[in-house]
């Protein structure tokens, strides 16, 4: 295997794992992931050869992720129902222990707040690398940061607005 | 028991990241040890983390699908590509009868190099050139009516446009956007702005061959990336070096998915 195919391969259990977290839906975050390496791939030629590739990688499946999601709400809700079943059945289930599945909860906040949480928290990304994932300054970082973990305590707490995305 | 600088939520944050300087990290020990409740909300944060961590371990540990073995993506590209090419071929030629044409109107011949958009390059300069000086009336239509501008630029172009790239990091603010006649097409030409008043245009247009090559050129002062994607032509113009150029052209090429 060649240097690239290497280096490249070493990203995917991580960028399924947040490609996961994004979508809660396995299929979607395979696809997500494909399509991020194909982009990968075809455009390695603008990565700056000492470039951060991690960063770079990730950078790539949140836009692509973000304008999957823009996609699915123009052309309405029909994507939920193509697959018949529920991709948060494991969530489904400890709701019915009484215990709030915290990637339900996750989904409930907006995708800033979400991958944030998902690239410093999960991912152990720096700061840096997250203000340069999310094309932010690093002082937006840390207060969105903080607000989404305020946020995400509150959701889990069961002290929140209602929030309507999650009505089907 | 004095700090000189007050704890912050950053420092919260780093501190439950575990990403202060020990120094730093003392410091804020001491003030959760004064401060009950921001510590009961650390602990508690801190857990949200661990938490979201477990959930998600299993997904990291699984075997990757065979389907994303660079290998296997590597080979459907190729595939794919050669798939096009007898398609592409064809459109090849017309392209090289045009830009023959284009050079002959230029006068000028650039010796060993292949440029298949010459003149999809051309009036895209001309068109940053004629604009950029535009005090008035540099757009048609405001980045303050940016509903507007995306809707118009789409329908006139015959590309649904995305709201048009950020690109502030670098200190450009869009001004807005016009329509111009670029050969038998539409083409749409977005606007930004620094705060020195130096501008910068984004030019597209339908049509192009699907090979995605990032060619710079500078001429007259003008830099230039010029690239095709998904059968539209894009170029982006400024009066930048190229190493200046590069990244802002970098971001509007990942944006404009």
């Amino acid at each position: 295997m060649d240097a690239r195919s290497h280096a490249l391969e070493a990203q995917i259990p991580a960028l399924r794992r947040y490609a996961f977290g994004l979508t809660r839906d396995h299929a979607a975050a395979d696809d997500l992931v494909q399509d991020c390496l194909e982009r990968a791939l075809s455009r390695w030629y603008l990565r700056r050869p000492d470039g951060d590739l991690r960063a770079w990688l990730f950078t790539i499946t949140r836009n692509l992720h973000i304008s999957n999601i823009r996609q699915s709400k123009r052309r309405g809700l029909h994507l939920a129902f193509e697959e018949g079943d529920e991709p948060v059945s494991q969530g489904a289930q400890e709701h019915a222990l009484g215990v709030r599945d915290v990637l339900d909860t996750l989904d409930q906040m907006p995708e800033d707040h979400k991958s944030l949480l998902l690239l410093v928290g999960v991912e152990d990304m720096s700061y840096d690398q997250a203000a340069s994932i999310l094309g932010i300054p690093i002082g937006t970082v840390m207060s969105r940061l903080s607000r989404a973990r305020r946020r995400l305590r509150e959701l889990l707490d069961g002290r929140q607005p209602v929030s309507l995305r999650r009505v089907k | 028991m004095t700090h000189d600088v007050p704890i912050g939520e950053d420092d919260l944050q780093a501190y439950l990241d575990d990403r202060l300087p020990p120094k730093r990290r003392g410091e804020v020990d001491e003030y959760l040890a004064r401060n009950p409740a921001q510590q009961a909300l650390v602990d508690k944060q801190r857990g949200d983390r661990e938490v979201l961590r477990a959930r998600l371990a299993d997904k990291f540990a699984e075997p990757i699908p065979a389907r994303l073995r660079i290998e296997h993506i590597r080979a459907a590209q190729s595939a794919r590509r050669r798939q096009q090419f007898s398609s592409v071929a064809a459109a090849l030629a017309m392209i090289a009868i045009g830009v023959a044409g284009g050079w002959i109107m230029r006068g000028e011949v650039a010796p060993g190099r292949v440029a298949p958009d010459a003149a999809f390059l051309a009036s895209a300069v001309n068109a940053h050139r004629t604009y950029v000086v535009e005090v008035a009336h540099p757009v048609e239509v405001a980045a303050s009516d940016e509903a507007h501008l995306v809707n118009w630029l789409s329908n006139r172009s015959g590309r649904k446009l995305e709201t048009p790239p950020d690109l502030s990091a670098f200190g450009y603010n869009l001004v807005g956007g016009r329509v111009l006649p670029s050969g038998d097409k539409a083409a749409a030409q977005l606007m930004y702005q620094d705060s020195s008043g130096g501008r910068l245009t984004v030019y597209l247009r339908a049509g192009g061959g699907r090979n995605p090559a990032f060619t710079f050129d500078e001429r007259e002062g003008i830099s230039t990336f010029t690239w095709t994607d998904a059968g539209f032509e894009f170029a982006i113009a400024a009066e930048l070096g190229r190493d200046r150029l590069l990244p802002i052209a970098k971001l509007v090429y990942e944006r404009m998915v």
